[in-house]
């Protein structure tokens, strides 16, 4: 077990007046991916921000190695960032761009040019060295800040949506890149983004972020197939959330229909919200004048995605969400069944409130 | 188009026809000669009014360009309701005629026993220069990605050195365009001037305007001359420097 | 970074305090003064002194001229402004050259050329002798200060309308005409409306210099055509009246406020910069 390198406690921070993040505790460990996610607003990008140095909460400590660094100003903490949409010092070249920091710290000449080749080679782009900023693309860009960064031996590497202003195909190019430059630095990455495709790819860990406050901590699979609540399982991919009554230990109530579960200790006659992801939905086609199966219903939309088609089904006044490689054309007649593994049961949120927090993009 | 380009041209050729003119009324040729300008330069009381216009515009600008600039980074970080009232007080001298400016800072030297002369107008100059800088800086600054800063302090920059070496650069073309902006402003001013220089205190401006009150002598001829010119060097100098570096692409258009 | 914050808002103090001193104090004292008599007591006189005969007449002589001088710097330069924009990347910054290059002369300078010019002996007038045509008496008359105004204020007039142009997306033209607008009704119902904040700035730059200028009415105007700036100007340097020098300049303000406020509300966007 590695050793916790940052800790965040009791973080709280507003913008005029509204509060944006409230007693956030959060611990990053060394060496780990760490991914904050959520929607715009959710206060991700202040959290890595405090991390930074460039916001001072308002409430709470930032502890670095164990060291208080709350108030320390950005230049002196031992991290650097990578910025969205890169921030590169327009007026400077590659070299310069990478030296920057380490001209600072007053490295001599040949430490510099060596860390230059060096961090050049890491991210591909041995040769830019005279090149100016805008003559790059937007990937060849995004390198270069992640070089200009590592450069100075961060302990952690902050990322603030550093793929967002890309486009698909190099986004996912370069999130191959980013697992293999951490593995290859075995530094700390904390990274910012509202991309659950993203976040899920990349993370050792991810946390998830709503209107201030962590919903869920977990490793990806984890907060893919165990979400702990309806704005976890509504966020991160697509799934069917239903309101549902647990009858009892490993029995489930859905839309009137019996479902075994595996899930426990929810209490007996208790209305919980129930996750099913589409692709855990299993459809059978039956025959009219014959129905069985758990649920019936009729399918209503049918796309086709390449890799698997995509349903919507209507069932016992609830419009299912399903993928399938199985193709069945609008109004046929379907039964509708989940194996008991993949039934995830969720504590209904005590108000109503709660529940409406929705995403907001 | 042509005959715009003569509307604008006339005035100025038939200066420097006459600026070589022997016969002292313009209204007859009276062969080539050059003492016009051999006298201009005789003439002490010009000479002395073009070193104060020079002198004036210099210190003007230089103040100016460096007190708008130091504003703009604070006004860049007013409340909203703040700034606009900054911004509005900011434009009074741009949309105000010049002649209630000039009279307005009249009153105020007089009424707080300054003396008239290179101060007074200096001061004056200063006021109407720094928002024409303001407004030349702060688009840039609005412009600067806020990120570029930050990136510089988390490589370890401190606030001052990050901002010399990153968001000055940044915002230098603003700067410089502030600069030439009151500097030609403060050499052209002749309003505001008039106002408030004292009694035998003179730029090239009101020294004109004196002048062309008695009667236009032959030496002005000589000085418009020589003042179109350099100018005309100046400007070319100017805006053939850039356009250097772009001679490829326009090579390939006028092909 | 918000100790940062409060230490940079404070590095805006020089410049706070000297607007307050030259230019907040200075305005204030305009008003002091145009709102006082002599001995500091308050009145309205020097504001209803615009009603005297010699004082109405140099300002209404003063809005005659210069709205005509804007309306000719506008018919002038619309034209202008569309065949610059229309033109080759090469030529053009040739061009802008050729009509940025006379406004850097000294203002005066420009004038007196004119003076020269229209003089009864004047260089016009020798020309016109010798090719054997009568003389034109145009010194000393309203029509020398409008060609004055336009000559000097034409170029503040091409500059925004002319940036104005250029920056319409020619796409915007072009899906115009392919929506079947003819040459004319591109212009009226395109361009028109896209160059207004051209227009608009054009317009300030030019009206209001104009509307206060004492320079050109007095350069070409002779001593007997007085505009409301000539009036002022006299006050001050000959007739030492400052309380109604400034009285006059308060109505002169009201006048150049009014001409923004109109000019805004024609500017709908009210995107108009003023430079």
């Amino acid at each position: 077990m590695s050793k916790t390198l940052i800790d965040l406690q009791n973080i709280s921070k507003s913008f005029d007046g509204q509060l944006i993040l409230d007693d956030l505790n959060l611990y990053i460990k060394e060496n780990e991916f760490i991914t904050l996610l959520g929607p715009s607003g959710c206060g991700k990008t202040t959290t890595l921000r405090i991390i930074g140095g460039f916001e001072t909460p308002e409430k709470g400590k930032v502890i670095f190695d164990g060291e208080d660094i709350t108030n320390l100003p950005p230049y002196k903490r031992q991290l650097n960032t990578v910025f969205q949409k890169y921030a590169l010092f327009p007026h400077m070249n590659i070299k310069e761009n990478i030296a920057f920091g380490l001209k600072i710290k007053g490295k001599t000449q040949n430490y510099i040019d060596d860390k230059i080749k060096y961090a050049l080679k890491l991210v591909n782009l041995d040769g830019y060295e005279n090149r100016m900023p805008d003559s790059l693309s937007g990937g060849q860009q995004q390198r270069i800040a992640i070089a200009r960064a590592i450069v100075n031996e961060p302990k952690v590497l902050l990322l603030d949506e550093p793929l967002g202003a890309l486009d698909l195909k190099l986004r996912q190019d370069m999130q191959y890149e980013l697992i293999r430059l951490k593995n290859e630095l075995g530094i700390t990455f904390i990274y910012v983004t509202h991309d659950q495709e993203e976040a899920l790819t990349m993370s050792d860990t991810i946390v998830v972020m709503n209107q201030g406050y962590i919903q869920q901590i977990g490793t990806p699979e984890k907060i893919y197939n165990e979400p702990e609540n309806a704005f976890v399982a509504d966020f991160i991919g697509d799934s069917n959330i239903i309101r549902s009554t647990m009858v009892r230990d490993k029995l489930v109530n859905i839309l009137g229909v019996d479902f075994e579960c595996v899930d426990t200790g929810f209490g007996t006659d208790k209305p919980v919200d129930v996750v099913i992801r589409p692709e855990d939905v299993i459809l059978t086609e039956i025959n009219p004048d014959d129905p069985k199966g758990k649920i019936q219903g009729v399918v209503s939309h049918l796309l086709f995605k390449g890799v698997h088609y995509e349903m919507e089904v209507q069932a016992n006044g609830f419009e299912w969400h399903v993928q399938s490689t199985k193709c069945f054309p609008v109004g046929t007649l379907v039964s509708i069944d989940v194996d008991p593994f993949n039934i995830q049961i969720m504590n209904k949120p005590e108000f109503e409130d709660e529940e409406a927090l929705k995403i907001d993009e | 188009m042509f005959l715009i380009a003569l509307f604008l041209y006339a005035p100025i050729i038939t200066l420097i026809v006459l600026s070589f003119n022997s016969s002292k009324t313009r209204a007859k040729w009276g062969g080539f000669t050059t003492k016009w300008y051999v006298s201009l330069f005789k003439n002490d009381a010009i000479m002395s009014a073009l070193f104060n216009t020079l002198l004036i515009a210099l210190v003007a600008s230089l103040v100016s360009t460096l007190i708008g600039t130091i504003a703009c980074i604070s006004i860049m970080n007013l409340r909203k309701k703040t700034r606009s009232l900054v911004m509005g007080v900011t434009n009074i001298p741009m949309l105000n005629a010049e002649i209630v400016t000039g009279i307005s800072l009249m009153l105020l030297f007089i009424s707080f026993n300054f003396r008239f002369g290179l101060g007074t107008i200096l001061l004056s100059h200063i006021t109407f220069c720094i928002p024409y800088v303001i407004l030349s800086v702060m688009p840039r600054m609005a412009q600067l990605d806020p990120h570029t800063y930050e990136a510089a302090l988390d490589l370890g920059a401190g606030p001052v050195y990050g901002y010399i070496k990153v968001v000055l650069p940044e915002i230098m073309p603003g700067i410089t365009a502030g600069f030439l902006m009151a500097f030609t402003m403060s050499i052209d001013d002749f309003i505001i001037t008039h106002f408030t220089k004292g009694a035998g205190v003179d730029t090239l401006s009101t020294k004109i305007y004196t002048e062309v009150k008695k009667g236009i002598k032959p030496e002005m001829y000589a000085l418009s001359t020589i003042i179109f010119l350099t100018v005309l060097v100046l400007l070319l100098l100017v805006n053939y420097k850039p356009a250097d570096r772009k001679k490829p692409a326009g090579k390939e258009q006028s092909a | 970074m918000n100790k940062q914050k409060r230490y940079r808002k404070l590095l805006g103090t020089p410049y706070y305090l000297w607007s307050v001193f030259f230019i907040i104090i200075p305005l204030g004292m305009v008003f002091y003064y145009g709102l006082t008599n002599r001995n500091g007591s308050l009145t309205f006189e020097n504001i209803a002194a615009i009603t005297q005969p010699e004082h109405i007449k140099g300002l209404f002589l003063a809005l005659g001229l210069s709205f005509l001088s804007t309306i000719i710097c506008i018919l002038l330069s619309y034209p202008l402004a569309m065949i610059l924009s229309a033109m080759k990347v090469s030529t053009k910054s040739f061009v802008v050259f050729i009509f940025i290059l006379p406004m850097w002369m000294n203002f005066l300078l420009r004038t007196m050329a004119w003076q020269t010019l229209l003089e009864k002996n004047g260089v016009i007038n020798s020309i016109l002798s010798f090719v054997g045509l009568p003389a034109l008496k145009i010194i000393n008359t309203p029509s020398a200060i409008v060609l004055g105004m336009v000559y000097n204020f034409l170029p503040f007039m091409v500059l925004p309308l002319y940036n104005c142009i250029s920056k319409i997306d020619e796409n915007v033209i072009n899906a115009a005409r392919d929506l079947g607008a003819n040459s004319f009704k591109v212009f009226t119902k395109i361009i028109l409306p896209l160059s207004v904040p051209g227009i608009i700035s054009g317009i300030t730059m030019v009206f209001i210099p104009a509307l206060t200028t004492f320079v050109i009415s007095k350069l070409l105007g002779g001593s007997k055509i007085l505009l409301i700036g000539n009036v002022i100007e006299e006050e001050f340097t000959q007739a030492s009246n400052w309380n109604l020098g400034s009285g006059l300049s308060i109505v002169l303000m009201i006048f150049i406020i009014i001409s923004i406020i109109i000019t805004n509300i024609f500017d709908k966007g009210g995107e108009s910069n003023f430079l």
